[in-house]
């Protein structure tokens, strides 16, 4: 059947070569079906924690720094902080889903090996999963940037363009994260992941101060990391302060560390799966 | 041990017996226990110096200003005791009762359902405790070299404080677990949680707030044990620390004797 | 201590013994004593009744009416101190899969009291009596089904009870594994514990019980040794007759029985087979063949306790 072997995700990223058939939409379907009981639950969960922190953070605390005219160059702190939160938002969902249900297919409720019994490969099982967080990840995008819009914190209507990168930054953890569960054979890694890795991007990344006030040694740190990069394009975007190279350069960092991740996820995937 | 195994009376001893069994649960995957440590620190890092730097100073109650950092320093050592106190008396907790059947297995040893109850309370509070000295003990090296994080003597006593505020979510967090039926319900749990993270006077002073919202906000646990650990370490102390204190105790109180009588009705059917 | 003091004085006393969960009466009024150094079984389909009576000995379960006494003691006031002298291995292994094999005994023995020194002393001496010692160190989780079950004898253990209680010890164990079971525990009765258990199979209450009650719907139907059982309810010997139907011919049940009449004391007709009661065995199969019987397959056995059950209930233990 050459026909079921055309690419998906392949396509997508533009890169030749196969990466999966296009059976991976049966996995996406399952998780679809998954998700009409309890989505509720998920969104509920999903925005209400983005939400909080942009009322507690961008109108509460935003009170105290907007004192300050002089500290974001005139940015109210609600409209600075929103772009972030849309996508660190993003990046949390992802960097979860990725880490324990996928864990849970892998190696707990072993979904995944009942899947191989059927003619769907290893590839197949990563990007359904993938388009599905990527799904999901949109899904959460879009809801959140109505919340936005709602309380006026975009500043310009580019800010559409935000979920875009927000989805694109998700998928530059998803990848990798996914890479790594399918490596391991228990949880007790993402619980440092998310401790060391999750929580400080979330907080140091740019979300809540620019990185220019981090310790001078830690800023090229935050060069590094993909949610800067993910943060810095969205506010661009979402200020209207667009800078085309430097709009270029996230973008180039994100893709980059998406397609890296995804290029680990399939040696990983099939040699956890494929034996 | 061994002095405590003379001293104290068995039904004070059995509960240790559980934080014993937790203990060589985590001889193995101590990195769990040692990387919450963490967390409250990073968000120190973040809001008090990096948010700090973009605020400047913050109005105490008492008229005196203080840099944002030391504002917010006894906020988070609050919010982090809620957190340690909170994940290990639901998810935890609730694996333990629901999945791994292991009170199930206890209850059949001279073990009561009190004696399970205190147990997990007394070890929550222990792991708390271990973070809340590794926050202070942060604050107090910040504080040497020259980030003064606190303004009184009587910052110690922030650790007791901290405890008393660890017990009160852990006796209420396992009095809600015990309602719990499925992993899902937790979300409401955390809708709990979160608002009040965010909301309790722990980011920035409540006076932001109409009158009424800031009434509802001073009845809520957090804010209570915000305003006693940020006094101590402030040192603007008041009659009020005294509500707070009731409150705080009676709450654990109460939800550790509704945990007995859930559990008794859970597990002796 | 007082209450063992006198030899006789049963293990356990239970008199109009009830457990209703709501309008479900799960153990209805039952009477039985078990005495010192006695294997005691409750022999019973599942939902008979028999988790619920051990549950309310092993004092986790609040006794509904009647009298109930484990050691002479109230388990509604002493269940501490009940529970301090009894073994529980329950239905569901509920052994700590956060922890290692060696390291389960040790905790549970410091939930008895013990201290670490005495906890690892019986604790290794037990894993050597369930043949566990060279997975001391291992997790519970990959353990076999055999071997958490002989962890979870051996835990029960850990506080030398004098009354074990079992709540069908070997379901879902293969056949090698059921026989080392039942080895470990005749031990134990030779060593003086008193035994207490409930089971499905016949062949289990027929190898470890002195005496049983046949429980059904929350009641005890019957009671006595297997032998005395099985000479009260059945006869020496069980011919079981199986008949080739072909596919698709209407039941001949009423033409069988009419051919069968009067061969045996006792004929039971089962959907898959024929049960003939009989002193003699085969003789009874001559007698079929006589009245031109041919059935596809001839088996004469001695009688078991499944017949007890069948005579008693009119249904077969197994489901």
């Amino acid at each position: 059947m050459s026909f079921a072997r055309r690419s998906v995700l392949g396509l997508r990223l533009g890169r030749p070569g196969a990466i999966a058939s296009r059976r991976s939409l049966r996995i996406l379907e399952h998780d679809l079906l998954v998700f009409r009981r309890g989505w509720y639950s998920y969104l509920l969960s999903g925005l209400s924690q983005p939400f909080l922190f942009l009322v507690a953070m961008g109108i509460g605390l935003g009170l105290y720094v907007n004192r300050n005219a002089s500290a974001l160059g005139g940015v109210p702190y609600l409209d600075y902080i929103a772009p972030a939160l849309l996508v660190t938002q993003a990046m949390m969902a992802a960097a979860f889903e990725s880490a324990w249900p996928i864990m849970g297919k892998i190696h707990w409720q072993k979904t995944y090996h009942a899947a191989l019994n059927t003619p769907l490969t290893a590839l197949d099982l990563l990007a359904g999963d993938l388009m599905w967080i990527a799904f999901r990840a949109t899904l959460l995008s879009v809801l959140f940037l109505a919340v936005i819009v709602v309380l006026g914190a975009a500043a310009s209507p580019l800010v559409v363009l935000a979920v875009p990168i927000a989805v694109l930054t998700a998928m530059a953890f998803a990848a990798p994260i996914m890479a790594f569960t399918a490596t391991r054979t228990g949880d007790s890694g993402f619980n440092a992941l998310f401790r060391f890795g999750i929580t400080p991007l979330f907080l140091f990344s740019g979300t809540f101060f620019p990185i220019e006030k981090l310790p001078l040694f830690l800023q090229p740190v935050a060069w590094l990391t993909p949610l800067y990069h993910g943060v810095a394009a969205a506010r661009s975007l979402a200020l209207g302060q667009i800078e085309l190279v430097g709009l270029s350069v996230h973008i180039a960092v994100l893709v980059a560390v998406a397609g890296a991740g995804l290029f680990a996820a399939r040696i990983t995937f099939r040699r956890r799966l494929e034996v | 041990m061994v002095g405590l195994r003379i001293a104290l009376p068995l039904a004070m001893r059995r509960p240790t017996r559980l934080v014993q069994r937790n203990m060589l649960v985590y001889r193995h995957s101590f990195m769990v226990i040692f990387s919450g440590f963490f967390e409250p620190l990073f968000y120190l890092l973040s809001m008090g110096f990096g948010v700090g730097a973009l605020i400047g100073d913050v109005a105490l109650g008492d008229g005196r200003s203080v840099p944002y950092a030391v504002f917010v320093a006894p906020a988070l050592l609050a919010s982090s005791a809620m957190n340690g106190a909170i994940y290990e008396t639901s998810n935890n907790f609730f694996g333990k009762l629901k999945y791994a059947k292991l009170y199930d297995a206890i209850i059949a040893t001279p073990m009561s359902l009190q004696d399970v109850a205190r147990g997990e309370v007394l070890w929550a509070l222990m792991r708390g405790s271990l973070y809340s000295i590794g926050f202070l003990g942060v604050v107090g090296l910040l504080s040497l070299v020259g980030l003064g994080l606190i303004s009184s003597p009587l910052a110690w006593l922030a650790f007791p404080s901290a405890t008393v505020v660890g017990y009160a979510f852990a006796g209420a967090g396992m009095a809600a677990t015990t309602f719990v039926r499925k992993w899902r319900d937790f979300d409401f749990l955390q809708l709990a949680i979160m608002p009040m993270f965010l909301f309790s006077g722990t980011f920035y002073p409540i006076d932001a707030y109409p009158a009424a919202v800031q009434t509802f906000v001073q009845l809520t646990p957090l804010y209570r044990g915000v305003h006693l650990i940020r006094a101590f370490t402030t040192g603007s102390l008041d009659a009020t620390l005294l509500i707070d204190l009731v409150y705080l105790i009676a709450m654990g109180t109460v939800g550790l004797a509704i945990t007995s009588r859930r559990l008794g009705k859970l597990l002796l059917a | 201590m007082s209450e063992t003091s006198s030899a006789s004085q049963p293990q356990i006393h239970a008199r109009g013994l009830t457990k209703r969960f709501g309008s479900f009466t799960a153990v209805d009024g039952i009477d039985f004593d078990v005495a010192p150094g006695e294997a005691f079984g409750f022999l019973g389909p599942n939902g008979a009744g028999k988790t619920s009576a051990m549950r309310m000995i092993g004092t986790v379960s609040p006794v509904t009416a009647g009298e109930l006494t484990i050691f002479g003691l109230d388990p509604a006031r002493h269940g501490a101190r009940i529970r301090s002298r009894l073994g529980v291995v329950p239905q569901a292994d509920t052994l700590d899969n956060e922890l290692s094999v060696l390291e389960n005994l040790l905790i549970y023995g410091r939930y008895f009291d013990l201290s670490w020194a005495e906890s690892r002393r019986r604790a290794t001496e037990l894993l050597e009596f369930v043949q566990l010692t060279e997975r001391a160190n291992d997790q519970v989780e990959p353990l076999s089904g055999g071997m958490k079950r002989r962890l979870v004898i051996a835990r029960a253990l850990i506080n030398e009870p004098s009354l074990l209680l079992l709540d069908e010890p070997t379901t879902g164990l293969d056949p090698q594994a059921r026989h080392l079971l039942w080895d470990r525990l005749y031990r134990l009765k030779q060593r003086g514990v008193t035994l207490c258990l409930t089971t499905h199979y016949m062949d289990e209450a027929e190898q470890l019980c002195d005496r049983l009650v046949v429980m059904d719907r929350a009641k005890i139907v019957a009671e006595g040794s297997p032998r005395e059982l099985i000479d009260r309810y059945v006869t020496r010997e069980v011919l079981e007759l199986r008949f080739h139907r072909p596919e698709g011919e209407t039941d001949d049940s009423a033409v069988l029985g009419k051919k069968l009449e009067g061969l045996a004391e006792r004929i039971e007709q089962l959907p898959d087979r024929v049960l003939v009661y009989a002193t003699d065995g085969e003789a009874a199969a001559a007698a079929a063949y006589e009245r031109g019987l041919r059935p596809a397959s001839v088996l004469v056995r001695r009688s078991s306790l499944e017949d007890v059950f069948l005579r008693l209930t009119g249904r077969s233990l197994a489901e």
